[in-house]
């Protein structure tokens, strides 16, 4: 079982390097971070010239505020690559008839899910790791920026890519390419509505908006991992400044990771049944 | 007698209100190829794909090579070639081979000596090592053709094997499918191409809209022989006597007959008797009626587009 499943992942990998998509990704990526690169080094060349905030601790503030922009920009990224990379390996696969070639092997059909889940996995958590590690390197040489609970934050982050991934599959094993990555991408997009929604309620004491928020990030809770990891990253003399940046000053609960690992694995297990029941 | 190695019992699909499969009804014994015919959307490819596994039955019941179906462990003694073979297109042939012999458990160097052996007898290893996106739709097929060869399966699936080949291509899948009978391989083949299932079968059956209408053993045909003569003078007298030798006599114009014999040693005896009789024989031939005629015949005039 486990021999065919890293067979799957193998060629997924493969499929990728050979298909330029990771060599298009990393691409995407160093540009990203160039151009985050320079605008943080100009804005710290303005904050030592004496330009903006005077205080050390004001400087700091902004500088972790540059950083987690930029970390949310390389969350972004990633997400989508999370969502558009196995969008249509289920589906076009179907489609073209290569599964039904697959699936007459002597493997099971969950072999087939948790092989390009890993693939998959592998490629998104590596661009993901990648992209952050450089925004934190780039503002650590360039401005000093420091940030702490790095691995624990980002072992947020790639829940978060990671929860992505999953839906993206398991939608492949009954809608269409497009449908899905609709559906993916609608997905995302409650979590960052829902996320505003509640952040917003929370600072203007709506708790209408804010439940409805939290009702968000139950159906969607990717949204809800980056913010718990913005506020795990900030340091104790920047939270204290005032409100949170990308937190807002409604920190989530650290249940919603165990809510998020949860649905993550539901959602898998639920993609390999529906695909053991699926017409090929 | 031997167990079948596919043996149906009215196995049904039905999608939504759309009913695939009606009543496949078959068995196939070990070593025999089997050809499976039925114009376009008589159920042919869904049949195979209920046989294989990939889409679960309505109703009824059957096994394959003794299991039942869908059985993980029998299915790395199956071969299948789909209709229209894709592959993802940045890997090369042998690439393709090595990802599908592992996973049907094979590694190291046997695997590369049986993807050799493949390559050279689909006649690929010039292009062997070129991605699958640069081959042509034959090329694609024939690639396909050795991935359902790999594990040397005692029961093989070929969905339209010769379609988008070229007469040598074809000529190629014929002998591959000669030398699969002398290893008394079981073949179940799907194809429009009736003079390729004549020339290659041992049985048909005649699929029409979901349902085995009728089975024909190419082997022992058992249709006779249709005999066309020209010679006069024909009159009442002849007629009559010439039914004494066969069945269906048929006077197609004012000197030629049709009638069928059962079998070819009849003719010596017939031109002998119209002869003798003093009737002056300008031609005579006999011939078994081809699977196309058979084919026409079982599927009824319905069938036929336009």
């Amino acid at each position: 079982m486990m021999r065919s499943i890293l067979t799957i992942a193998h060629l997924t990998l493969y499929e990728a390097r050979r298909r330029r998509i990771v060599l298009a990704a990393i691409l995407c990526g160093a540009a990203f971070l160039a151009i985050f690169s320079t605008a943080l080094f100009l804005a710290y060349g303005e904050l030592a010239r004496g330009d903006g905030p005077s205080s050390f601790i004001e400087r700091q503030v902004l500088l972790a505020g540059l950083t987690l922009a930029g970390l949310y920009a390389a969350g972004f990224l990633s997400a989508l690559l999370a969502v558009l990379l196995p969008v249509d390996t289920l589906s076009g696969e179907i489609d073209s008839g290569v599964m039904q070639t697959l699936a007459s092997k002597p493997i099971r059909r969950g072999d087939i899910i948790l092989g390009k889940w890993i693939g998959h996995a592998v490629i998104v958590g590596t661009y993901l790791i990648l992209l952050t590690g450089g925004v934190l390197a780039g503002s650590r040489w360039v401005a000093g920026a420091v940030l702490v609970n790095l691995p624990e934050a980002m072992a947020l982050m790639l829940l978060e890519v990671l929860l992505l991934l999953t839906i993206s599959i398991a939608g492949g094993t009954r809608l269409s390419t497009v449908t899905n990555g609709v559906m993916a991408l609608g997905f995302y997009g409650i979590a960052f509505v829902g996320g505003f929604v509640e952040q917003v309620g929370s600072l203007g004491g709506v708790q209408s908006a804010k439940a409805v928020g939290i009702l968000a990030s139950l159906l969607s809770p990717t949204d809800v991992l980056w913010r718990l990891a913005a506020y795990r990253l900030q340091p104790e003399v920047v939270r204290n400044v005032g409100s949170q940046i990308f937190s807002g000053g409604a920190v989530p609960s650290s249940l919603m990771v165990w809510w998020a690992l949860g649905f993550g694995v539901l959602t898998l297990a639920w993609a390999v049944r529906s695909f053991e029941r699926r017409a090929l | 007698m031997n167990t079948p190695v596919i043996d149906t019992r009215a196995l049904r699909k039905q999608f939504g209100r759309t009913l695939a499969v009606a009543d496949l009804s078959v068995s196939v014994a070990p070593g025999e190829v089997f050809g499976f015919l039925g114009p376009n959307g008589a159920g042919k490819t869904t049949s195979i794909k209920m046989l294989l596994g990939l889409v679960a039955p309505t109703s009824g019941s059957a096994t394959v090579l003794g299991a039942p179906l869908g059985d993980r462990a029998i299915r790395a003694r199956i071969g299948f070639l789909p209709e229209h073979f894709r592959f993802h297109d940045c890997l090369t042939a042998r690439e393709l081979l090595r990802f599908h012999g592992r996973l049907y458990g094979m590694r190291g160097m046997p695997l590369d000596v049986r993807i050799d052996e493949l390559l050279a007898r689909v006649d690929m290893l010039d292009a062997a090592d070129r991605p699958l996106r640069g081959y042509s739709k034959g090329m694609l097929q024939r690639a396909g053709l050795a991935q359902a060869l790999l594990s040397e399966p005692e029961l093989v699936f070929l969905d339209e094997p010769t379609s988008g080949l070229d007469p040598l291509g074809r000529l190629l899948v014929r002998d591959i499918l000669s030398d699969l009978r002398e290893r008394g391989t079981t073949v179940f083949l799907n194809s429009h191409l009736l003079g390729e299932v004549e020339a290659t079968c041992d049985r048909v059956a005649f699929v029409k809209k979901g349902r085995v209408v009728y089975e024909l053993d190419l082997a022992r045909p058992t249709s006779g022989v249709l005999v066309e003569m020209r010679l006069s003078p024909i009159d009442a007298c002849l007629i009559e006597g010439l039914a004494r030798f066969g069945t269906d006599v048929t006077r197609s114009s004012a000197d030629l007959i049709q009638m069928r014999v059962a079998d070819d040693a009849v003719l010596p005896e017939l031109s002998r008797w119209i002869v003798e009789r003093g009737a002056a024989l300008y031609s005579l031939s006999g011939r078994r009626k081809s699977l196309e005629e058979w084919f026409v015949e079982v599927m009824g005039e319905d069938q036929r587009p336009g």
